[in-house]
């Protein structure tokens, strides 16, 4: 499947400010390393456990997050890591809670698949296929009750939309028009089986919008700016009472599903085409070719590099938690009693 | 003091809450207009308005799953799951995603949040509308459980459960909701995690929970005037907080103890509850830990199937005294 012979409709593009760019390009970049760092220390058995690593999948996360404003709402998915880092959460915390550190972003309690940060919008990641679609829309209930304009994005795979959280969140969404994006990054595989082999429509989200009275969108999950841009669009328009949008991005992981797969069930040439689309070097190609320096580019991938550099050295030397925090935190005040 | 049903006891607990904070919404299948299928939330959409009391469609994952985004962003969204038995239709909201959240965020994220739902057997509704399902909630780390027995409790415990920080799942017994009694007028509040003594008696102590209470009471009465054995009856209103402290007390002051459960036997409330008896006052009992439950088996629909195997009054009296006489015969 090629994304280039994909019709999605015209966006403005062009409009987007200078600022606007190089940040979504230092976005992707600081998603790249760090996801590539977070392979390495696997290797090393650093951290343990799964992880999923959105390699390929930057320009989603990028193109979301530069569009949201602060007090907005991201849920994730088990694949989290991008979306954490593109909110803001910062990489030591990140790291961190990977390597089950007491700097861990939740203090090593919740691991790679359930990366939260509440000041940074991030609202939790859930690894339960589906799960968070009803739970962003809820939040989305909530900022429409309470009347603070706030927009809710859950962000999906491919795999969720055969799940039925998918179908109830969107009927309900649309139902009581609330202001919620719901992104699916199609990235063609649910785990190891394609998406196309166990659906009965050839594009898994969008073909399903309009059982919900939504627009169909099919776009370029690897065009930060095409990202952004649909984003925008629909975040201005549940901003302003038009309810929810369903947006499927079409995109590629570059490793497998989790690291235990090493993704053998994907043809050679399909891997070779998407990497030649590659987001990080299609976006810094394309700045280039918009007349952006080349030191500056190289500027904000160095910056990247010492920052993560730093936030990994820090969160080796983080201590373990302590282990009676295993027991903390159940319940509101702090503790797990169940009985008097 | 006012009388007042069951079910209009948990309308009035409701009402209480969403007059006092403008952040409790209430919502489900049938709930806004309609009332409830079960009449529990009559006159709150008159009242409150379509903003705050809510119809949803036959989704149970979008209901538990917007109470959950609800409650972590400033509501007290209270959900109703119709019957008990549907909460396995959303079972991942209750026990992945609301009861671990806190825990797994390490505490960013509070769900102060109610799961309302009609529990238990007695309307002939068969296998899938009659469950006792509690115990599935006591199992789940992070989930309050609450079931009441009285009119009064209905109002004070839902109240308690709406202001509690913490997700409560609410358990509102079907076969009571029509008992009548007097409930305190104006603001009514119970502290969730309290265990009532509803009877003293010397000889046994039987624990209890929702529609067993009342049965148990029965039962207490016939053993006394029939049989001459006294004894306390224990309403536990709540499975987590639980009372130990009040059952340690009550049940080593009698030494025999008798639990009195509507679920199925495996697994059944009860059998935590004599684990931890026996583990903390081992010595002071004089005899086993009974547990009288239905059988290990799914609900039949007939009235006479239902009533053979959830436990009557006659099968309390009956199991009680054979479990004080195989004593005797040792």
């Amino acid at each position: 499947m090629s994304v280039t012979r994909e019709a999605h409709p015209a966006r403005r593009t062009q409009e987007i400010p200078e600022a606007t760019r190089l940040r979504l390009f230092q976005l992707q970049v600081e998603i790249r390393y760090c996801e590539k760092r977070a392979y390495d220390l696997f290797l090393q058995n650093l951290v343990k456990g799964t992880s999923h690593l959105a390699l390929g999948q930057e320009a989603v996360a990028a193109g979301f997050a530069a569009a949201m404003n602060p007090d907005d709402y991201t849920f994730c998915t088990y694949r989290g890591h991008h979306h954490t880092l593109a909110r803001g959460a910062p990489m030591l915390a990140v790291l961190g809670e990977l390597m089950g550190r007491q700097c861990g972003l939740m203090k090593g309690k919740g691991g790679s698949m359930h990366l939260t940060s509440v000041a940074h919008g991030v609202m939790g990641s859930y690894a339960i296929v589906g799960a968070h679609l009803p739970i962003a829309a809820g939040a989305a209930w909530s900022a429409q009750y309470r009347g603070t304009k706030q927009v809710s994005v859950a962000f999906f795979g491919d795999g969720a939309t055969n799940i039925g959280a998918f179908h109830e969140a969107l009927n309900l969404a649309a139902v009581w028009k609330l202001p919620v994006v719901f992104c699916c990054e199609n990235n063609l595989y649910m785990e190891y089986t394609p998406i196309s082999a166990v659906t009965a429509v050839k594009h898994p989200a969008a073909d399903r919008a309009a059982s919900y009275g939504l627009e169909r969108q099919v776009i370029d999950g690897n065009d930060a700016d095409i990202v952004y841009s649909a984003a925008r669009d629909a975040f201005a328009k549940a901003r302003s009472g038009g309810g929810p949008s369903l947006i499927e991005c079409l995109t590629y992981r570059h490793s497998g599903h989790s690291r235990a797969d090493p993704a053998k069930y994907r043809p050679k040439e399909e891997l070779e085409e998407w990497l030649k689309r590659d987001p990080v070097t299609l976006y810094r190609n394309r700045l280039l070719a918009r007349g952006v320096a080349e030191g500056t580019l190289a500027k904000i991938e160095s910056e990247a590099m010492a920052k993560l550099d730093q936030a990994t050295e820090t969160a080796k030397a983080s201590p373990t938690p302590a282990v009676e925090t295993a027991m903390t935190d159940v319940w509101a005040d702090g503790g797990n009693a169940w009985r008097n | 003091m006012a009388q007042l049903s069951y079910r209009d006891a948990v309308a009035a607990a409701i009402a209480q809450e969403m007059r006092r904070d403008e952040r409790v919404v209430l919502f489900g299948e049938d709930t806004a207009a309609a009332g409830g299928v079960f009449k529990t939330t009559v006159g709150l959409f008159e009242e409150f308005g379509p903003r705050r009391v809510k119809d949803t469609p036959i989704s149970e994952l979008a209901i538990l799953g917007a109470a959950m985004g609800a409650a972590m962003t400033g509501l007290r969204p209270v959900a109703e799951i119709m019957f008990s038995d549907f909460l396995a239709c959303c079972w991942d909201y209750v026990a992945n995603e609301i009861a671990k959240t806190r825990y797994m965020s390490d505490g960013q994220i509070t769900l102060p949040l109610v799961i309302r739902t009609a529990n238990g057997a007695g309307s002939r509704f068969g296998a899938q509308h009659s469950q006792s399902v509690e115990n599935w909630a006591m199992a789940i780390p992070g989930l309050k459980v609450v079931a009441p027995s009285t009119p009064a409790d209905a109002k004070g415990l839902l109240a308690a459960a709406i202001r509690d920080p913490d997700p409560v799942v609410f358990f509102e017994h079907k076969s009571l909701l029509a008992n009548k009694a007097e409930v305190p007028e104006g603001e009514h509040f119970e502290p969730l995690g309290k265990a009532k003594v509803l009877r003293e008696g010397k000889d046994i102590t039987v624990i209890a929970l929702a529609a067993m209470v009342p049965r148990a009471l029965k039962a207490a009465e016939t053993l006394a005037a029939e049989h001459g054995i006294s004894a306390t009856v224990i309403d536990l209103r709540s499975l987590v907080p639980l009372d130990a402290k009040t059952l340690f007390a009550e049940s080593a002051r009698t030494g025999r103890v008798f639990t009195v459960e509507e679920n199925p036997r495996l697994c059944g409330w009860g059998a935590e509850i004599a684990s931890v008896i026996q583990e903390e006052i081992f010595s002071a009992l004089k005899g086993p830990i009974v547990r009288i439950t239905t059988p290990h088996v799914p609900l039949p629909a007939a009235d006479q199937l239902e009533d053979a195997v959830v436990p009557s009054v006659a099968r309390i009296v009956a199991e009680i005294r054979s479990g004080l006489d195989s004593r005797r015969m040792n």
